[in-house]
């Protein structure tokens, strides 16, 4: 029999998962881009390995503190944002996505080869990188919680951590959001001709765009390997994809999807292929293997993609007049 | 389309004595706002502007007109830095503004609106107006989290986007977006906003095009209050007998060339604007006048003749 | 904002050109000068099968050597730790070429062949038998190494560089003409490769038809499976007037779903098509085998049919109108819903050739066999100037070469970072391509 409580016990733990929150914060910084200004960012895992190693490299390789390793990957992603933005932000939009889709390629070879192994760990990526973080810890050592919610004090502390930086980016973009600046934003995804030939620099605007959800990208990529460890294959172009799959969720030019929809996406995905998982276990499902059930997600997943963009493309969130699409 | 309905109320007071000497392509002006100076702009084979001398004059109404393809669009491209020519030279203001960029050419103030409506669907009347106003401190990024910094010039700034948009009668349809606007409702907008940033020149692309008799009346009186309150007009108009009634100056394109210019009464007896309009390439189809695009066509249409030969 | 940064101007182009060019050789410079440690185990938990060894001069093991590792599925090299010992997981129960790299080898040192016939004894063949894993050693001394001449080696590199252009010319003129007919970028288009090969798999091996048959099957399958995407999907979407950015958003979620379906479907491991890995078929011409030289002329026969059919036949001249001006194609009487569908088909072809002879490049069929190549093939149709046949041809050439002749500088497993590179250079200096024309403003 499957084990139901088990089953809803292991989708509820994604609420709080620091990856969920990772995909919110990289989700968050694909709402910038995409949602508000229209930029076709399909590099966000770029952005995010950049984050990861820029903090893991510092740490293992130059002893750095956290908040200073943590400072070097945000500083590495603003310098990829800038090399990626010179180039392409003067050129249509799918143009954008191509080479982002590229130099995020670029940089997970960069990370896979084994030139730089002593500093990337080639394929195997880096481990035990923790240590400073893991030293300001507030929390004293032992157990806290209830139900499924049980953890240790370092699992808290990266929750609290990665949930933490998800409200102050969601704040931020909110504040931002409602300002004139993000009026000009906007107005860059509607028409950017229009909102040049009313006196804005917009070159300039969208570059800030995209180094500024560049930076929640590279702050998520850390999140997503506090609690693991760096491993190059998980920057692939699928990541961007699952996070295209909970901005469309959610509503692109919205503030709550991201998140919302990061959540509803894990658990929903969570609770999927636990499901089918056990049902293959236990032969109700006598025509698949449970490798294969592993699979179902991923097209579960482009399914969703599609149908969201053809039915629903406001997400959940979004205003229905507001589609949110750059034309 | 040249019903009298559409034809401002009061007759405008017209400028004159703006250029020195006879009128001709290329005529000095008085008082120029804009002086071009062999402004070329080819595209593959076809040389779609060819301007050798052109003064706008200050402060007064100057139509461009000419017929399609002329060149218009793409003299308008150029003088406010969104498309680069191969060779001239241009000032505005006395200033030489060639090769700056387009939002610079804004800031300065010669303001443009386009031919094909660019109202930002997706963001409310309100907004729309907001964007054009000048100088924002809250438009930089680090100011603009925090509102204390720019709430009181935002106030100001929404006090006269809603004067303006009383003005343009659209103050009912603040809140809506703009993508919900009629596309005579849209032209009106464009040039509401493009006036939030106060500008000294204002270049309107075909601002009659696709507008309802009933709006282009209101559209013709903005026009000339515009003149009213000190500013220069440029617009491209198709319509002579619009032109005839608001322009204090109209200068005429064809194949990319000023061939006349002159008073909206004189120029329109001149031959070779006559010529223009009438001339050989009005009932020519699309493929003629464009020739790097179609070389597919072309082919087919070449075989087509032959099949018929043979 | 009134103060902020200013916009470079025309002017600065040229140096930010030059600074990126710096920027990339001094990377391709730290590549070659990188000391290296560790990762003497590569990929061993993902794979179910190992080739392994050690290399040991006089007894005393050697740290800090180069082994590479290639063949079906994998292409991947690993550094000897403090022991001399070296692991590489390999995907296939198969046969893989083993190379130590004798510039990491002690000064004076080199891998000697005992028989005297081997000309290149620091490369050798490794069989993974039923045991699951292999041992691959080198007997090293003191002596000559090795010298491939380098003439010969960049003629190697040239053919194979040919080759894979030629296939991802095939599957990028699809991709071009899909765009250029309407405007979408194919994400799935990589789907479509895969199909292909796999169909020709899921004939040839499973159902064990004989190869021709099978090929023509499979080929006929593909572009039956162009025309349905587009009657499909793409169509109906057209015709709800959905946005361009959409439809590309679209294609990103068909081709997850489509590839993982594939996954679903044959696994996650790289099966062989009948005959890539026989040796057999080697003519010893700058190591082409039979098969690459049957691959490289199929190509070019189809590529000069797709020429003939764009330059002299009325449907091509009308594909070629459509895609410069679909507007003025219409108004000229051209059934604009046909030509695309015929581009879909021919799409759906072509994509399908090339991914099988993809499958027999790489060698292998695999479930995201498409989805590897797909960024080259963007970059090809990119370099070529955007929804120009034409230029997809030259793009894709250029990247094959590109691709293949940059091992000569660089790791092997790096190659393809040449070639996204190069993409975006181009953007940068001629945004619409080496055909392409700009576009229209305002
Ligand atoms: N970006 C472009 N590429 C190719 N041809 C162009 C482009 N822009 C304008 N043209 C051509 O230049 C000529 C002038 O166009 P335009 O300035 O739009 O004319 P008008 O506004 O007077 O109708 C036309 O023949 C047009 O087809
Ligand atoms: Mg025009």
């Amino acid at each position: 029999m499957i084990d139901w409580i088990q089953l809803l016990g292991n989708s509820a733990q994604q609420i709080l998962s620091p990856v969920t929150a990772a995909y919110a914060l990289a989700a968050l910084g694909l709402a910038i881009h995409f949602g508000y200004t229209g930029l076709l960012n399909f590099g966000q895992a770029g952005f995010m390995a950049l984050g990861a190693y820029g903090y893991g490299i510092s740490t293992l390789t130059f002893g750095f503190p956290w908040w200073a390793a943590l400072l070097v990957g945000v500083g590495v992603s603003i310098i990829f944002a800038l090399i990626l933005g010179v180039p392409t932000l003067r050129l249509r939009a799918d143009y954008l996505a191509i080479v982002t889709i590229a130099a995020a390629e670029i940089a997970r070879l960069f990370f896979t080869t084994n030139t730089f192994v002593q500093y990337t760990g080639s394929a195997n990526g880096l481990q035990g990188y923790k240590g400073s973080f893991e030293e300001v810890n507030p929390i004293p050592p032992g157990r806290y919680g209830f139900g499924p919610f049980t953890y240790n004090e370092y699992d808290w502390w990266v929750r609290i951590f990665g949930w933490g930086l998800v409200i102050i980016a969601a704040l931020i973009t909110w504040r931002l959001m409602k300002s004139p600046w993000g009026r000009v934003i906007k107005g860059i995804r509607e028409d950017e001709d229009a909102v040049r030939a009313l006196g804005k620099n917009v070159y300039f605007y969208k570059m800030q765009a995209l180094v500024l959800g560049g930076v929640f990208g590279s702050l998520a990529g850390m999140v997503f390997v506090l609690p693991r460890a760096i491993v190059p294959s998980n920057f692939q172009p699928t990541l961007t994809f699952f996070i295209y799959a909970i901005l469309l969720l959610g509503g692109a030019a919205t503030v709550l999807g991201p998140i919302v929809g990061a959540i509803v996406f894990w658990v929903a995905l969570s609770f999927f292929s636990g499901f089918v998982a056990r049902a293959v276990e236990v032969g109700w499902l006598p025509f698949m293997s449970t490798v294969q059930a592993g699979q179902l997600q991923f097209i579960l997943v482009g399914i969703v993609i599609m149908l969201l963009v053809i039915f629903r493309p406001q997400g959940m969130f979004g205003n229905k007049k507001e589609l949110a699409f750059v034309k | 389309m040249s019903s009298n309905d559409a034809v401002p109320s009061s007759t405008p007071t017209k400028t004159s004595g703006l250029h020195i000497g006879e009128p001709a392509p290329g005529v000095k002006k008085v008082d120029p706002i804009i002086v071009a100076d062999h402004i070329k702009r080819s595209f593959g084979g076809l040389t779609a502007v060819d301007v050798e001398h052109l003064e706008i004059p200050r402060g007064a109404i100057t139509a461009l007109i000419g017929p399609n393809g002329a060149g218009k669009t793409t003299l308008f491209n150029l003088l406010t830095g969104f498309d680069k020519p191969d060779t001239g030279e241009w000032t505005f203001d006395g200033n030489s503004i060639a090769g700056v960029p387009a939002f610079k050419v804004a800031r300065r103030g010669q303001v443009r609106t386009f031919q094909l409506t660019k109202a930002l669907g997706l963001l409310t009347v309100l907004d729309n107006m907001k964007l054009g106003a000048k100088g924002q401190s809250g438009e930089s990024l680090t100011k603009a989290i925090f509102p204390w910094f720019w709430r009181k010039e935002e106030e100001e700034i929404e006090a006269r986007a809603l004067d303006l948009l009383a003005r343009f009668k659209l103050d009912a349809k603040k809140d809506d977006y703009a993508a919900s606007l009629s596309g005579g409702q849209r032209k009106l907008l464009e040039m509401a906003r493009a006036l939030m940033s106060e500008p000294t020149l204002v270049m309107l692309d075909e601002p009659m095009a696709g507008v309802n008799p009933a709006l282009t009346q209101s559209l013709l009186d903005h026009i000339l209050n515009l003149k009213t309150e000190g500013m220069t007009v440029l617009f491209v108009e198709h319509d002579m007998h619009m032109v005839r009634h608001i322009a204090d100056w109209v200068v005429v394109m064809a194949e990319g060339k000023v061939v006349a210019e002159g008073d909206p009464h004189e120029v329109m007896k001149n031959p070779a604007v006559i010529d223009a309009y009438l001339g050989s390439h009005h009932d020519e189809d699309l493929g003629e006048l464009d020739p790097s695009i179609t070389e597919a066509v072309k082919e087919l249409a070449d075989d087509d003749a032959d099949e018929i030969k043979h | 904002m009134a103060h902020a940064a200013t916009t470079p101007t025309s002017r600065r182009w040229p140096r930010l050109v030059a600074t990126l060019l710096a920027l990339l050789f001094s990377a391709v410079a730290l590549m070659s000068a990188a000391p290296a440690h560790a990762a003497s185990q590569v990929g061993i938990d993902e794979n179910d099968y190992r080739v392994s060894g050690i290399v040991r001069l006089d007894g005393d093991p050697l740290e800090g050597i180069r082994i590479t590792v290639e063949g079906p599925g994998q292409s991947a090299e690993a550094i000897t730790n403090a022991e001399g010992r070296w692991a590489i997981g390999v995907p296939e129960r198969d046969t893989y070429v083993v190379t130590l790299d004798e510039s990491t080898l002690p000064e004076g040192i080199a891998v000697v062949d005992e028989t005297g016939e081997d000309e290149t004894p620091n490369s050798r063949e490794a069989t993974v038998g039923p045991s699951g894993s292999v041992v691959a050693n080198f007997f090293i001394g003191e002596g000559e190494r090795a010298t491939t001449n380098v003439g010969g080696q960049i003629l190697d590199r040239l053919f194979l560089g040919l080759n894979f252009g030629l296939l991802l010319a095939l599957v990028a003129i699809g991709l071009s003409l899909v765009f250029g007919t309407t405007g979408l970028s194919n994400f799935a288009h990589a789907e479509l490769v895969a199909f292909g090969a796999i169909m020709l798999l899921v004939l040839s091996v499973f159902l064990e038809l004989p190869l021709p048959l099978a090929i023509l099957i499979a080929l006929l399958l593909s572009m039956a499976m162009g025309w349905a995407n587009d009657a499909a999907l793409w169509k109906p979407l057209r015709r709800r007037g959905v946005g361009l950015i959409p439809m590309m958003i679209v294609s990103i979620g068909l081709s997850l779903a489509g590839r993982y379906l594939y996954q679903f479907f044959i696994g996650g491991e790289t099966r062989q098509l009948p005959y890539a890995t026989t040796t057999a078929l080697n003519t010893g011409f700058y190591g082409l085998s039979v098969i690459d030289i049957a691959s490289m002329a199929i190509a070019i026969i189809v590529l000069l049919a797709v020429a003939f059919f764009l330059l002299r036949t009325r449907l091509g001249k009308a594909t070629r109108a459509v895609s410069d001006n679909p507007a003025l194609a219409a108004a000229s009487g051209i059934d604009v819903d046909r030509v695309i569908r015929i581009v879909w088909v021919m799409a759906g072809g072509l994509a399908g050739l090339g991914g099988i002879l993809w499958a027999y490049f790489r060698p292998g069929v695999s479930w995201d066999m498409g989805f590897q190549i797909l960024l080259l093939t963007f970059a090809a149709v990119v370099l070529g100037g955007l929804g120009t046949a034409f230029g997809a041809l030259i793009g894709s050439i250029i990247v094959g070469l590109f691709v293949e002749m940059s091992t000569l500088v660089i790791a092997a497993d790096m190659k393809y970072v040449g070639a996204l590179v190069v993409l975006i250079v181009v953007l940068l200096v001629r945004p619409q391509g080496i055909l392409g024309r700009k576009e229209r403003i305002g």
